[in-house]
């Protein structure tokens, strides 16, 4: 391992991938800070100008963007009581609060230092926990993997869409619907392809990402009139007081970030539930945790309050590369992205990953820590200019985004079909998201669409057309089990519960 | 009696769930591969199923949590022109060229979003194209095809 984390500094201190770790933190602060712009939306976008890195760089690049984003969100909470990413909902509880009494520069602070705290001890967690389940993993069979993606996927459906369940269940098979389109990866038979040869190699991920979150997100700003960057524009550089923690507080955040990042990396890491589900557990418990009269502050500016779902949800972050990193599973929309990237680059994560690849497996793990020092030392004291930056009319952000959008996929394939059908999978996509169909699961659904099939073939192949493979192994039967519990809870919680 | 919006797109979904299915069904596979455990449509007619189960489901069951959008407030003039620029982009792009069909879109895209000031529209369209034209192509290395600068002789 010590070999391994040596590569992976290597790699991740080079003087190319530093650089594009603090591009990525930079431009990820500024695109989570605007409401309504996640992670998933920043890595969209950076995704073509990857293509021209190797491997590691762009995912350096991307992980960098990830953090960004998230603390990106976590800004305009405790500014502007407006969470750029849900994952940051429960941070304005306590930091808007902090912020109205004149002390937005402290909130800040605690904000930066739980979420590096959380960052480094998940990643801490992610160094020792990757590669021992990247050994277990190694006994798991395609039935294992099959069943595991399911539950994926209803996780996801059941986290990222509360109460909405089944329409986070159509959205993951609209997402297996159009991974299907294309020849089959064995046979080679076309399917859905219509006799149009634009079609023949299937969808792009690139291109369905950029349609569901970056041109859709942008179309549906300008649909509901609303602005994000107006938010920016409140934001004053001299109310934010100082930065300065004083002792007091800093015995608080030293309690509450152990625990809390604890509770961060175990949520991240269970499929589905992701940074929000974090965040909200780690501030629930946290108030359980402290004395009666800390509890009195919850929600009027108390520094547990704030600093628990801070260090939750960046610990959920790196929790969350664990599935993505050994089982080649991704447990969320931004690591689906990411899995999407890695597959792009011809690397496909997994168990194995860490001895085929132990450059990028551990520059990875490694650029994570990086991305959240320099989170610390570069964004915290340029807060207030980055907002500033935001203060960009939405006349201008809405149509760069589009550009950005387009120029991705004009230069994946130099082909205008594409542009039209990724025009049109905006088009529909803003209509859902208008109804709150939850585009998450859409997303995780396509990129696993190739991979769960797969898995299907081999399993029902080796049982010979039987479906008993479902209860056969211990471990597939318990994974269906947790999976038909989800199903009916959802649907029982749904519609049957009296409220 | 009012169907709410998600229901008829529920049952929208239902009928292409229903179209992907009768598509499935028509995938040819191999003589050889007919009866086999698995072919290429056994998983799309599993899809076909799931998609005709889950919004069946949602248009049976009562909505207890529905969607409450004021379809009065939405700026449909703004975005369909905004979609309308996109595809004219998209039908120019490999025609009239990268740098100038963007420059011009986004000119365009300004303008349609309530821009008035002339110097910023200027300058974030044709000398904001031309540096990241430069950054892509010349400084990453990334092929960007343009005949029009290619004719003249701008890029190689």
């Amino acid at each position: 391992m010590i070999e391994g984390i040596l590569i992976g500094l290597n790699t991740a201190l080079s003087i190319k991938n530093i650089i594009m770790v603090m591009i990525g933190c930079f431009a990820g602060t500024i695109i989570g800070m605007l409401p309504g712009l996640g992670p998933m939306t920043a890595i969209a976008l950076m995704i073509p100008i990857t293509y021209g890195f190797e491997p590691s760089t762009g995912l350096i690049l991307m992980a960098g963007v990830y953090y960004g984003a998230v603390f990106g969100g976590s800004t305009s909470s405790i500014l502007i009581n407006a969470p750029g990413i849900p994952g940051t909902v429960a941070t304005s509880f306590d930091g808007y609060p902090m912020a109205q009494q004149g002390k937005a520069g402290k909130a800040l602070a605690i904000a930066a230092y739980s979420s590096f705290a959380g960052g480094t001890i998940a990643a801490i967690f992610l160094l020792f926990a990757a590669p021992s389940l990247s050994k277990v993993s190694l006994a798991f069979r395609s039935p294992d993997y099959f069943g595991l993606m399911i539950l994926g996927l209803t996780a996801v459906s059941a986290f990222s869409a509360k109460g909405h369940f089944l329409k986070a269940m159509m959205m993951v098979v609209l997402g297996l619907m159009l991974a299907s389109v294309g020849q089959d990866t064995l046979s080679d038979i076309p399917r859905f392809v219509f006799n149009n040869m634009n079609l023949a190699d299937g969808i792009s991920f690139v291109l369905v990402v950029m349609a569901t979150f970056a041109m859709s997100e942008a179309l549906s700003i300008i649909f509901k009139g609303s602005d994000p960057t107006q938010a920016a524009k409140q934001i004053s550089l001299s109310k934010l007081g100082s930065i300065r923690l004083d002792k007091d507080e800093t015995k608080k955040m030293v309690t509450t970030i152990p625990r809390s990042s604890i509770i961060g990396f175990i949520v991240g890491v269970l499929p589905g539930a992701g940074s929000t589900i974090a965040s909200f557990l780690a501030y629930g418990m946290e108030r359980n945790f402290v004395k009666d009269e800390e509890k009195q502050k919850f929600g009027k500016g108390s520094v547990n309050g704030l600093s628990a779902p801070e260090t939750a949800n960046n610990a959920a972050c790196s929790g969350s590369f664990v599935p993505l990193l050994t089982l080649g599973i991704p447990g969320s929309g931004t690591t689906a992205v990411m899995l999407g990237a890695l597959l792009g680059f011809g690397i496909q994560p997994g168990p194995r990953l860490y001895q085929t690849n132990p450059e990028i497996f551990w520059s990875v793990i490694m650029s994570m820590y990086i991305g959240m020092v320099i989170l610390l030392i570069l964004n915290l004291p340029l807060i207030p200019y980055i907002a500033r930056i935001l203060a960009v009319p939405r006349a201008f952000l809405i149509p760069l985004i589009l550009f950005f959008s387009v120029t991705g996929i004009y230069l994946m394939s130099f082909n205008n079909f594409d542009i039209y059908l990724m025009i049109g999978i905006a088009v529909v996509a803003t209509i859902l998201r208008l109804y709150e169909f939850p585009m998450p699961p859409l997303i995780l659904a396509f990129v696993l669409g190739g991979l769960m099939e797969e898995n299907l073939r081999r399993s029902l192949l080796i049982s010979d057309g039987s479906w008993a493979f479902l209860w056969d192994r211990p471990l597939t039967l318990c994974i269906m089990i947790t999976i038909l519990f989800i199903v009916f809870w959802q649907i029982y919680n749904s519609y049957f519960k009296k409220k | 009696m009012q169907i709410s919006p998600v229901k008829i797109i529920s049952l929208l979904f239902f009928v292409f769930s229903g179209f992907y299915l009768y598509h499935a069904y028509q995938i040819r596979v191999f003589a050889f591969d007919e009866n086999a455990p698995f072919n290429a449509k056994t998983f799309p007619i599993l899809l076909g199923y799931a998609g005709i189960f889950f919004s069946g489901l949602y248009i049976a069951l009562p909505e207890k949590r529905p969607a409450n959008v004021n379809l009065s407030v939405l700026d449909y003039k703004r975005t369909i022109t905004l979609v309308i620029l996109m595809i004219i982009y998209g039908v120019t792009i490999l025609k009239a060229g990268y740098f100038l069909s963007t420059s011009i879109f986004l000119v365009l895209s300004y303008i349609t979003l309530g821009e008035k000031r002339w110097f910023w529209v200027f300058t974030l369209s044709f000398p904001f194209v031309a540096i990241f034209m430069f950054l892509l192509h010349g400084l990453l290395d990334i092929y960007l095809r343009d005949p029009l600068l290619k004719y003249l002789g701008i890029i190689g």
